[in-house]
């Protein structure tokens, strides 16, 4: 099954990716060669088989319900591209 | 024969008998890493000054007969995804080009309590994703033993500086072969430890199910101290085992009696270089005529690897990296000309009558997260994201996602039953030696089949190593792998050393090492 360029457009905003008009050409042949190369795994009979999620058989790792100190505010936000000491600031989207 | 020829366990054995210092051990390294690291390109950040504070700070406390860490004045070389409290951690992308963690990952701590000298971060493919280093949004690493081939990937940078001599030791990441592949092909030994062995706490997330992270260095013997440093539980890493770390240093030494070899049918076809190949059975008959026996073993889903990680890997992928919105923190577009080009589109739009598309325009907030990303990402990681969010789009789930992880519990059957009968599996890194830089930039899938025998481990979760076992007619190095049962690091690196006894492939050094 090939992919269409709509196909990777609609991917594009879903993956919250901007990508130009050269991009999506080229992502759109990049993909489906990738797509054909892994549906090769439809030849095998799986009904019956468990999926495996993890490599480890473990679940439900609990941790005590203590509460215990985090990361202080101007930590949390000294990487933050923009904010104001309190909060992370975005564009504006409300009232658009 | 310089100071950077010996082993870190020499170095060690140095130190501690007042032979050499910290600060000679970190001179040396750091002048290896000015004198070659122009060409070699495996550092993304060195910080001289800082490294030697700390080695003298080590030396004045041996001199003064304080207690002293495992690895105490050794030169370590860190690959830039773990997180380093307060120094930059790129992860070879622009996208954290200005990050700067506010803590440090758990190996990191941990090889800091050890007394370890951390001298620079190792290049990487961006994001750990792909298998020559070329993705590096900042330079391309080159092969100490070829300049003009490639040092194998993710780890890269973390592979080469070892074979340069620029760091004894050096920690990487594996989430597909990134830590055997580049030591393959660089001629180091690099382990992949059983899923959940070491702590991924402060690791920059790739795929969570796969990650995990290993030590290289030039020899079993120092990858097993490595390691021993490396391992154990983490309350912080949910998925870190808590059972107790072996004392693989003390361990690694001990020859392994009536050790069953397994040679995996598999792995002899079509692809296979001939050069390799030779070089694989011939260090199948060192294990021989130290006492093993071999017979052959079959991986039937072996074959489906590739297929498999391509889908998981790209899943987790394209889910982990969405917290990279440009908020939280990482690259942002430039707001004013974001919301300019969004308003210069819409316009286009309506004078055009297209008002349905005006209207379906991305919000600024929208278009904000997508430009930051776009931005930020290269063309690896964005193709890696694309896949994954495709491949886990309403409608495709089951086709994809569910029918890999099923497919992958039958790559896992398939190990439980060779180990039946056998306690290692051996063969190939890769199917080739290092290839030239350029030759597969722009063909991802043939980039991907690099990884064809390294994958099946962690999708197993099971550990490997890599070392070197020959070198082809041009010279350049060719791995041999072992992998061994989930949580049976002590049998790969006794089995390594054992081969580093006999041979003396992983004491060939490139011209650049004095």
């Amino acid at each position: 099954m090939s992919l269409t360029r709509a196909e990777v457009e609609r991917v594009s905003l879903l993956a919250r990716l901007q990508l130009t008009s050269e991009e999506l050409d080229l992502m759109t042949v990049q993909m489906g060669q990738i797509v054909a190369y892994v549906e090769s795994l439809a030849q095998l009979d799986t009904d019956a088989i468990e999926p495996m999620a993890h490599a480890l058989d473990v679940s439900n790792v609990f941790a005590a319900d203590e509460p215990h100190k985090s990361l202080d505010r101007a930590a949390a936000l000294a990487n933050a591209p923009h904010h104001d000491r309190e909060f992370y600031l975005v564009p504006a989207v409300l009232g658009e | 024969m310089s100071r950077l020829r010996h082993t870190a366990s020499e170095m060690l054995a140095q130190l501690a008998s007042g032979e050499t210092t910290s600060v000679e051990l970190t001179q040396a390294c750091l002048a290896q890493i000015k004198a070659h690291d122009r060409s070699v390109k495996a550092f993304l950040r060195v910080d001289a000054a800082r490294a030697l504070e700390r080695a003298e700070e080590i030396d004045r406390r041996r001199r003064d007969g304080k207690p002293l860490g495992r690895l105490a004045g050794l030169p370590v070389a860190i690959k830039d995804l773990l997180c380093t409290a307060g120094e930059p951690t790129t992860c070879g992308s622009r996208m954290l080009e200005n990050f700067k963690p506010p803590y440090d990952a758990t190996v990191i701590a941990k090889l800091k309590a050890a007394d370890a000298v951390l001298i620079g971060k190792t290049n990487m493919d961006e994001f750990a994703m792909g298998g020559s280093t070329e993705n590096s949004a900042y330079m391309k690493t080159a092969n100490p033993w070829g300049l003009e081939r490639i040092p194998g990937g993710s780890s890269g940078g973390a592979a080469a500086c070892v074979a340069a001599g620029m760091a004894p030791l050096s920690v990487g990441s594996d989430t597909g072969g990134s830590i055997r592949q580049p030591a393959g092909l660089c001629g180091v030994t690099g382990l992949k430890p059983t899923y959940g062995r070491v702590s991924r706490y402060g690791l920059v997330a790739f795929a969570s199910s796969l990650d995990q992270i290993g030590p290289l260095a030039r020899t079993a013997e120092d990858t097993a101290l490595l390691l021993e440093v490396l391992a154990g539980h983490d309350p912080l890493d949910s998925t870190s085992v808590n059972s107790p770390v072996p004392k693989y240093s003390e361990t690694v030494k001990q020859p392994l009696k009536n050790l069953r070899l397994g040679l995996v049918r598999e792995h002899f076809g079509e692809g296979l270089d001939g050069e390799v190949e030779a070089a694989v059975r011939k260090a199948v008959e060192v294990y021989q005529s130290l006492g093993a026996t071999v017979k052959d073993v079959s991986l039937p889903h072996g074959k489906f690897g590739v297929a498999t990680y391509y889908i998981i890997a790209p899943c987790e992928a394209s889910s982990n990296l969405a917290r990279y919105d440009g908020v939280h923190y990482g690259h942002r577009t430039d707001e004013t000309k974001m919301i300019a080009s969004l308003e210069v589109e819409r316009k286009a739009l309506v004078a055009a009558g297209r008002q349905a598309q005006a209207d379906a325009l991305d919000n600024s907030l929208v278009r904000m997260y997508r430009q930051s990303r776009a931005e930020g990402f290269g063309p690896e990681v964005k193709r890696r994201i694309m896949l994954g969010t495709y491949a886990l789009s309403a409608g495709y789930y089951d086709a994809y996602y569910l029918k890999a992880l099923k497919v992958r519990r039958l790559i896992r059957k398939d190990y439980d039953e060779a180990f039946r009968d056998v306690d290692l599996i051996v063969g190939p890194v890769t199917a080739t030696t290092a290839f030239k830089l350029g030759e597969k930039i722009n063909d991802p899938l043939s980039m991907y089949l690099v990884d064809l025998y390294t994958v099946s481990a962690n999708l197993a979760g099971i550990g490997g190593i890599a070392f070197p076992c020959g070198f082809s007619a041009a010279g350049l190095p060719i791995g041999l792998q072992l992998q061994a049962p989930p949580f049976e690091e002590e049998r790969l690196l006794r089995a390594a050393h054992m081969f580093q006894q006999a041979t003396d492939w992983h004491q060939r050094f490139p011209t650049m090492v004095p």
